[in-house]
């Protein structure tokens, strides 16, 4: 908790302190009892009987460390994470040629990219993946892949537009004054100040991209989420609750990690660099994310 | 372009549908969302505790899995069982719309002035009196643009109902190009136009108010 939050109520008086001390044990109560009440009514419906061995022990023949194989390795090694890795190298090239081309002077050239990021902002993923099936005819991954690159490609490119927009006027007029053209000035100047900013939002965006790469799951593509549902469709109904938890488990310990990189760049940039976490504005991990 | 035409019906019928699931989850999730955030910026620890746990569960589990697990994992779990469809994808929706929101309302009210709440508690008001009638209000007003956004990618996530039981426009659209192979690139155009309808005039004003608020401050 930060000190901005502890400012909307008074440090509390020995009247608010025993207040809080009863609000805190009403609530934390009410919390652990409603999470008692659940376990029981699950315990009752036989939730925890042997059905979790199959995340150790195994079942039908599978030891539990096959088990985890086909989850980790089949599922998010070459599955998930090989679809994010194919994608961010070409939304970060695509989502640069964007920003280049929305900045540009030329109104030919600059209203079809903006034409691009607002379109492509509003068009479902899983609509891009279909099409990529259906029309292109492509195969799973790469109508994933597909999805995430046109969708991202918008995202980024108005990522990166807000952090060109945060820098100071003068880093552009300073590159034309010495005489670059507005591209040099946008490549050597502006854009590598941007993407400086912006990297924690830009990290940030990589849990977006690998949470939708769970849509894979719709349209027959191997990743995590259709492994698991290979899993428990072999081991049978029991197997559902383990594995689904696991599999929960296993995004969730990603997506924290790679959140938790954006908030240790974001804060060496600030205690490194104060100058150029400055203009952090929208660039806060948490709050520029959009599902 | 006969194609739609032809199965307007359907169509709109589609629209209609996700259209619903968008805004009763919307309002849900929005209403569900700052509790959450209240709860994050409360006095008393364990709201504080719960909001944050619940966060950073839903908000890092992906929605389809959410759909997979209300689907396959909760009956046998909670004992609950939600008809497949529609009240599911209202259900797994809000669940996971509200901790956008949630974020979105805490960086706003992060954003308010110090002196805003400090001012309110010398005039003698309680912490929800705080919150309810001068930060919150304030924190709104920033907040509009992020929200927007954040209800923009909650129209488009509608579309992973497709896959779970729901005749939404994703799921006709790909019924219609599938059935039609030569038409397909119009039927997709007609489904993208459809939630552009939907979508662009939200992110257009998102943009504009944007600079709005960046201005007035």
């Amino acid at each position: 908790m930060s000190e901005k939050q502890q400012v909307l109520y008074d440090i509390p008086g020995p009247k608010a302190i025993r207040r809080d001390r009863l609000y805190t044990v009403l609530i934390s109560v009410l919390i652990i009892g409603a999470l008692v009440w659940l376990a029981i009514d699950a315990y009752r419906r036989g939730i925890f009987d042997d059905r979790w061995q199959v995340l150790w022990a195994g079942d039908k023949g599978f030891t539990g460390f096959e088990v985890w194989q086909r989850l980790l390795v089949d599922g998010l090694l070459l599955g998930t994470l090989k679809a994010v890795v194919i994608a961010v190298p070409i939304v970060v090239a695509f989502a640069m040629i964007l920003t280049i081309t929305r900045q540009a002077p030329t109104r030919w050239i600059r209203y079809p990219a903006i034409g691009f990021t607002h379109i492509f902002r509003g068009i479902p993923v899983l609509l891009i993946m279909y099409f990529g099936v259906i029309a292109m005819d492509l195969s799973p991954l790469m109508a994933v892949v597909l999805g995430l690159v046109v969708y991202n490609t918008a995202v980024v490119a108005e990522i990166l537009r807000a952090g060109i927009a945060a820098l100071p006027s003068g880093q552009r007029e300073a590159g034309l004054a010495i005489g670059f053209t507005p591209l040099q000035t946008m490549l050597r100047i502006q854009l590598p100040q941007a993407v400086r900013i912006m990297l924690p939002a830009l990290i940030s965006q990589i849990v977006v991209l690998l949470k939708d790469t769970s849509l894979g799951f719709i349209i027959a593509y191997v990743e995590l989420l259709t492994t698991t549902k290979n899993l428990y469709n072999f081991f049978g109904n029991s197997s559902v609750i383990p594995l689904v938890v696991a599999a929960m488990v296993v995004y969730i310990l990603v997506n924290m990690a790679v959140s938790r990189l954006a908030t240790y760049i974001e804060g060496r940039m600030r205690t490194r660099q104060p100058r150029a976490a400055a203009p952090a504005k929208g660039a806060d991990a948490g709050s520029g994310l959009v599902p | 372009m006969g194609v739609l035409i032809d199965n307007f019906d359907l169509l709109w019928g589609a629209f209609l549908t996700t259209l619903g699931i968008t805004v009763v989850a919307g309002v849900l999730s929005f209403v569900w969302g700052v509790v959450l955030a209240a709860f994050r910026v409360s006095p008393v620890a364990p709201l504080r505790t719960f909001s944050a746990a619940y966060v950073t569960i839903f908000r890092n589990t992906p929605l389809t899995l959410l759909f997979v697990f209300l689907g396959s994992a909760a009956p046998p779990l909670f004992g609950i069982v939600l008809p497949l469809g529609v009240i599911t994808a209202i259900v797994a929706m809000s669940l996971y719309t509200s901790t956008f929101v949630c974020e979105a309302v805490r960086s706003g009210i992060n954003s308010v002035g110090v002196g805003q709440a400090e001012a309110a508690r010398s005039v003698g008001l309680t912490f929800i009196q705080t919150l309810g009638t001068v930060v919150l209000p304030q924190a709104f007003r920033s907040v509009v643009p992020p929200l927007i956004n954040v209800y923009v990618a909650h129209i488009k996530n509608t579309s992973v109902a497709a896959g779970f039981a729901t005749t939404e426009l994703t799921a006709i659209g790909t019924r219609l190009a599938n059935g039609n192979p030569g038409d397909v690139i119009g039927v997709f155009m007609g489904v993208g136009v459809a939630y552009l309808v939907m979508t662009l005039p939200l992110s257009i004003s998102a943009e504009k108010l944007e600079s709005k608020v960046a201005v007035a401050r």
